[in-house]
């Protein structure tokens, strides 16, 4: 004992000296990696606020693009393409996500419940572009042409294994004690899970829908065989004409979701390989708005978050 | 007051999968007194409370063997219906647990399921009920805030009102005060006293002065060397306290157990 304490006695100073200076080491190489991870994020934002700005203008948001040498026009049709398409892949994606997952979260160990694990987390592995040739065979092949409604569904097929897999984990968080209390009262299961469960966990329901939605946004690749782009879709048009020719609310409602439809981020790629500046001019704004939404709707779902702990 | 058999258990025995959890168990819980569960932990209190409103039910590959009488109808016979067993036993848990949300559903919750729907009665079912469970004058100004912005205490006599809503006879409570601070759990022993008058309880508790403050009947369980739980002596509260017949309770009551 008394030996090793003298052996110790005599290394203290260098030892400790040398953790001193394995330690600083060690943090600042921590702190460069960070640094370094954190520059294309800021790059990124930064170059796309520096070269989109200059193009944004309130007609940018309210204008269909103008042809082509003409000054002005926007991207409308993109921005409403872009809504119609995250709409519909919303109803398509929402019930049945969150029905199973309360099916995945009650029966986790059931071989209905290990498959549909498993199942998302496939679906949620297989590229975007795959979900898109499928919606083209099954959807836009069948019905003869692009629409909306395919973009929806593809977009849909994609944002259903995020809102299940939060919709489960959230349900998991909810307090057995919760359920048991309601059933102790002799509510039925399905009873207890619409009105006891569901309200408890619909917090981090909604924030795992906004990131689906913000996801479901940004998405390109399953756009390309669906819902294809369409320069002179328009809402409003639309509306005017069916409204003036006494249309019904389910015919104009399928017009607008039954023909092909722009999106905000096929627009960007559209535009970037044209060879006229001022599309890829455009284009760059066209980044600028959809990163700016996607940040929103991230933003949304935290603070949603925060508001409703209090 | 009549002491009259409310609940009589007969041979009860219950399984999770081939583990015997309680080993036959024979005992009667006497109506409107307070019958309190008591036992070092991992006994089978929590398992043989679960059983009178058949929450055992809940889990998977339990199983339950023997009877239990209530008003000498068994409820695990064929042909009972399990909601009705759980309106007629109502149940307060460990942890006050009520629904995200506010008061008045949370008490409204009940009546609902059984087409109590009218707001008339609902209001009167609700203000009843949290009269009883003594909590009315702290929430009649935000009846229609959120439960869970209440205190732990007022959480857990929260809940007492929602089990009281559906005017059950008998009311389990698993260790109800267990999470709360002495003030509110001598409120839940309070209300214990002012609402046995019309209701049946039995109370499982860690709290040995719990227990000889509030039951007039004690149960004491003990684990037999086969982990399985026995009910070793049930008597008088104020026997089991002052002159317990087994020498295991004397040793558990007077805290030289172990």
């Amino acid at each position: 004992m008394t030996r090793f304490k003298e052996l110790i006695a005599r290394n203290q100073t260098a030892l400790s000296a040398r953790r001193k200076t394995v330690n600083a080491l060690m943090l600042s190489l921590t702190m460069l990696t960070t640094v370094l991870a954190l520059i294309p994020l800021f790059w990124i934002i930064g170059y796309v606020i520096y070269k989109g700005t200059p193009s944004l203008n309130l007609d940018f948001f309210i204008h269909l693009p103008r042809p082509i040498g003409m000054d002005g026009g926007g991207v409308l049709h993109a921005i409403e393409g872009t809504i119609v398409i995250t709409l519909l892949a919303s109803v398509f994606a929402i019930p049945p996500g969150v029905l199973a997952a309360f099916y995945a979260a009650r029966n986790p160990n059931t071989t209905l419940g290990i498959a549909l694990r498993f199942g998302t987390d496939v679906l949620s592995g297989v590229p975007s572009i795959v979900i898109g040739l499928f919606a083209y065979a099954v959807i836009v092949k069948p019905m003869g042409h692009f629409s909306g409604l395919a973009g929806g569904v593809a977009v849909g097929i994609l944002m259903l294994p995020i809102i299940l897999r939060t919709t489960e984990e959230m349900l998991k968080l909810v307090p057995h004690t919760l359920r048991e209390g309601s059933l102790a009262l002799g509510a039925p299961e399905w009873k207890t899970s619409l009105s006891v469960l569901f309200p408890a966990a619909l917090n981090g329901i909604i924030t795992g829908f906004l990131l689906a939605v913000a996801r479901a946004a940004g998405e390109t690749a399953p756009l390309l065989f669906t819902a294809l782009g369409n320069e002179h879709y328009d809402i409003g048009q639309i509306i005017t004409s069916g409204v003036a020719q006494k249309q019904t609310l389910g015919t104009i409602l399928q017009r607008i979701v039954d023909q092909p439809v722009d999106s905000l981020p096929l627009t960007l790629w559209k535009y970037a390989q044209q060879p006229y500046p001022e599309r890829v001019q455009q284009s760059w704004a066209v980044a600028l708005v959809l990163m700016i939404f996607v940040l929103l709707v991230n933003i949304l779902a935290r603070l949603w978050v925060e508001f409703r702990k209090r | 007051m009549e002491t009259i058999n409310k609940v009589e258990v007969k041979e009860l025995a219950v399984f999770y999968g081939n583990f015997r959890a309680l080993y036959r168990i024979n005992f009667a819980v006497k109506s409107n007194k307070i019958t309190a569960i008591i036992g070092p932990s991992g006994c089978g209190k929590s398992t043989l409370l679960r059983s009178f409103n058949r929450m055992n039910d809940l889990s998977l590959n339990a199983r339950v063997e023997g009877e239990i009488l209530l008003d000498g109808e068994d409820i695990n016979a064929k042909g009972v219906d399990v909601v009705d067993v759980r309106r007629r036993i109502g149940m307060v848990f460990q942890r006050p647990n009520p629904f995200s949300k506010s008061i008045y559903e949370n008490v409204a919750y009940g009546p609902r399921l059984y087409g109590v729907n009218r707001k008339s009665d609902l209001d009167k079912i609700v203000e009843g009920s949290i009269k009883q469970a003594a909590l009315w004058d702290e929430v009649k100004d935000k009846l229609h805030k959120s439960a869970l912005a209440l205190s732990g205490g007022q959480q857990q006599r929260l809940c007492i009102a929602r089990a009281l809503a559906v005017e059950p006879e008998v009311i389990l409570m698993d260790e109800p005060a267990s999470a709360l601070d002495p003030i509110s759990t001598l409120r839940i022993e309070e209300l214990m006293h002012d609402i046995v008058k019309q209701y049946t309880i039995i109370i499982v508790t860690h709290n040995m002065q719990q227990a000889a403050r509030v039951s007039d009947y004690t149960a004491m369980m003990m684990i037999d060397d086969r982990r399985a739980g026995r009910m070793i002596e049930f008597d008088e509260t104020q026997r089991i306290f002052t002159n317990p017949k087994d020498k295991r309770t004397e040793d558990y009551v007077t805290g030289r157990f172990g």
